[in-house]
């Protein structure tokens, strides 16, 4: 048992650095130079980018606009919402439950930054 | 045994990949705000207008007066809409036609463009009471094909107006102009109400 949690440790010790060196991880990025793994992700920057032009989409919609399976949209908006990027309600009308997803004060940020440090990419090799 | 060729391709450039992910994000936003595209509360404004164009065309001494009204109304109307796509665009610092804007004025157009012609040769053939009806469905079908890059809410509404626009070729002359207020007025109010309260605008 012991023996197995050393290990597990190890493994994630070992991943750690390797980010590190990768300069890679999940969540916002520490410094201005780093791109945000986050949302660098295909579909959550679809996600981050329909959230900021609605105030709401219900999960169908969102669905719908990045044309993914029901699946891939829960696990994606959760990572978003546990990276403090999207806001998630769920409520009923009559006895349907519904989800509706909207884009936070941190999420907006992000997708900002994002452009900003796509842009800046973009302009640094037309300068070279 | 198949041995695959060694790749020459190389690896996308860096500024390639940074503006494919802007390229995408753009689209993405395009795709996503064509839920608004024309505000619900826009077509609320549009139907009210619809109403008080019956009042005034149901009080036309003749079917020139009548027919003028209506179309001084689907003038005011299209640029209502035109409006508020434009101050949807603005904010979203896209031009007009770009995106939804165009997808809905090319899906639109065609048979708006087809509605003012038959409207000229059924004018003047004398078969009037036939315009109503003909309106209604081509409307209808603009909204249907328009709204297939919209919410599903959208398609709906198009249908309700060549359900009307069918009645209305069959119903008595006389009614055509309340079933113009139905359609132009009751369906936009109704459906511009849905839009708002279910999708925002």
């Amino acid at each position: 048992m012991a023996k197995a949690q050393a290990l597990r440790r190890e493994i994630k010790k070992g991943q750690t650095e390797k980010q590190r060196l990768r300069g890679v991880h999940g969540g916002a990025p520490h410094s201005a130079h780093e791109i945000d793994r986050m949302i660098h992700e295909r579909l959550r920057l679809g996600i981050i980018s329909a959230l900021a032009v609605n105030d709401s989409l219900t999960f169908n919609e969102l669905k719908h606009t990045v044309k993914t399976t029901d699946g891939n949209l829960s696990v994606h908006a959760r990572k978003l919402e546990d990276a403090g990027y999207v806001n998630c309600s769920k409520t009923f009308e009559g006895r349907t439950p519904k989800t509706e997803f909207s884009l936070t004060t941190a999420g907006r940020r992000a997708l900002e930054r994002y452009i900003d440090h796509m842009e800046a990419l973009i302009g640094k090799m037309r300068k070279q | 045994m198949i041995r695959l060729a060694e790749s020459t391709e190389q690896p996308p450039a860096l500024h390639d990949r940074a503006m494919d992910n802007l390229r995408y994000i753009r689209e993405t936003m395009e795709r996503a705000s064509a839920f608004t595209a024309v505000p619900g509360w826009g077509q609320v404004a549009i139907g009210v207008t619809a109403l008080a164009a019956t009042y005034l065309a149901a009080h036309q001494p003749t079917a020139r007066g009548w027919l003028g009204t209506w179309i001084a109304e689907a003038i005011i109307s299209l640029l209502i809409a035109g409006w508020l796509m434009d101050r949807k665009a603005r904010a979203l610092g896209a031009p007009l036609l770009s995106g939804p804007g165009r997808k809905v004025a090319f899906s639109l157009s065609p048979p708006m463009v087809v509605g003012a012609l038959l409207t000229v040769v059924l004018f003047r053939s004398g078969l009037t009471e036939a315009i109503p009806g003909m309106w209604l469905l081509l409307y209808g079908t603009g909204v249907v094909t328009g709204g297939m890059f919209s919410v599903n809410v959208v398609p709906v509404m198009g249908i309700c107006f060549m359900i009307l626009g069918a009645a209305t070729l069959f119903a008595p002359a006389g009614w055509s102009n309340w079933l113009m207020a139905a359609g132009f007025g009751g369906l936009h109010i109704i459906f511009g109400s849905i839009i708002a309260r279910k999708y925002g605008g």
